[in-house]
């Protein structure tokens, strides 16, 4: 596999030296001079310096035969650009854009650029986890996020224990897919009788997450 | 017509103040409060502080609502960026990015983005002047096959 590495920062030199390690073909792109000395020095022939986000740069790096584009630059800007030109001028297969922002995911796939990571998000939502313990956990997003499975362990204090799901007052379009007691895990149907100590696992949509927790936990958002 | 400009430099002051001076609604963006004194103290437009790929700072300059945007940043990235988010999320009718690398420009208009290219443009007309040829058409000056020299070849294309 070739990979193109857009951007010799921290990310793209330990993404590169990674790749290198793993017997990959690897070209990293870096613009600023002194950066690029460093990055020569370790990775010799496959450092490039340059501007990935010109064509002439990226037709010198072989964009044309490369696998596999990851702008990781620290500007969301520059990586969009960079994952459009290697698209679209060279067509490469798979585009993947490091964001900074966020709210710019969205955006990203908007604009065609559907791999994108941001350390951001990642941690926020590795502390979100950790700060709804014992509440609603999120395992993951779904449709884009627009829906989320989550899981939820009911207490002693449920308003949900002892009651049947069908009687309650859950939001629109959720749906508990799973309850899991000791060992075991059973699939939920309206007759089902949640009992202190299940855990539930829930499709709910993102919006209703507030009301899903109400309905099975009694209250609103987790007290930090 | 409402517009909207990216960028309170030499050109998008300046598009700002012959936009405003002929009765057109202008918001002007920019990230540093300085460069608003370019318009003078005789400006009507809205100025707005924030960074133009941000949707909250577009849509404070009434980007939902605008004819035409133009981003003239000294960045090119942030006008390719700001000018697609305008064009696919918000549909405004005119959008123009003025972008300072030729290839980048040609690449963006090809995918249906306007661009402006003031290298080319600059370079050309200094071009016409100084060897007496008759000015041409904007198409013409941006043409960049029939102007800058076949790019250096592909070291790594094997």
């Amino acid at each position: 596999m070739y990979v193109i590495v857009a951007g010799g920062g921290k990310v793209g030199y330990y993404l590169t030296k990674a790749l290198h390690g793993a017997g990959q073909e690897v070209t990293i792109i870096e613009k600023a001079r002194r950066r690029f000395d460093l990055l020569q020095e370790e990775f010799g022939d496959a450092a490039l310096l340059g501007d990935a986000c010109e064509v002439t740069t990226l037709d010198q790096a072989g964009a044309a035969r490369a696998d596999l584009v990851a702008a990781v630059t620290g500007d969301d800007e520059d990586n969009l650009v960079i994952c459009q030109m290697a698209k679209r001028k060279f067509n490469v297969k798979r585009v993947i854009a490091r964001i900074n922002n966020p709210k710019n995911e969205v955006t990203f796939q908007l604009l065609g650029i559907d791999e994108t990571v941001s350390s951001t998000k990642l941690i926020y939502s590795l502390i979100e986890q950790e700060v709804e313990v014992a509440d609603v956990i999120p395992l993951t997003a779904l449709r884009r996020g627009h829906l989320e499975l989550v899981e939820v362990a009911l207490p002693e204090d449920s308003p949900a224990v002892n009651r049947r799901v069908r009687d309650l007052a859950l939001p629109h379009n959720c749906m508990l897919a799973i309850v899991v007691r000791g060992e075991t895990a059973e699939s939920v149907h309206g007759d089902t009788v949640l009992r202190r100590g299940d855990i539930v696992v829930a499709i709910t949509p993102s919006a209703s997450v507030q009301q899903f927790r109400a309905a099975l936990l009694g209250r609103g958002a987790p007290t930090a | 017509m409402h517009v909207v400009i990216l960028g309170c430099g030499r050109v998008g002051a300046t598009l700002a103040m012959m936009l405003a001076a002929e009765g057109h609604s202008v918001a002007i963006i920019d990230r540093d409060r300085e460069s608003f004194r370019r318009l003078g103290r005789g400006f009507r437009g809205k100025t707005i502080l924030g960074i133009g790929i941000d949707e909250d700072v577009l849509r404070k300059a009434g980007i939902e609502r605008a004819d035409g945007f133009a981003a003239t940043t000294n960045g090119d990235n942030t006008n390719i960026m700001s000018a697609q988010i305008v064009k696919v999320k918000y549909k405004v009718p005119r959008v123009i990015a003025r972008i300072y690398d030729p290839l980048r420009a040609e690449a963006y208009k090809e995918l249906g983005i306007d661009t402006i290219s003031p290298t080319l443009l600059g370079a050309g007309l200094c071009r016409d002047f100084l060897t007496g040829r008759p000015w041409r058409s904007i198409e013409e000056y941006q043409a960049v096959r029939e102007t800058l020299p076949r790019s250096p070849g592909s070291e790594r294309s094997r």
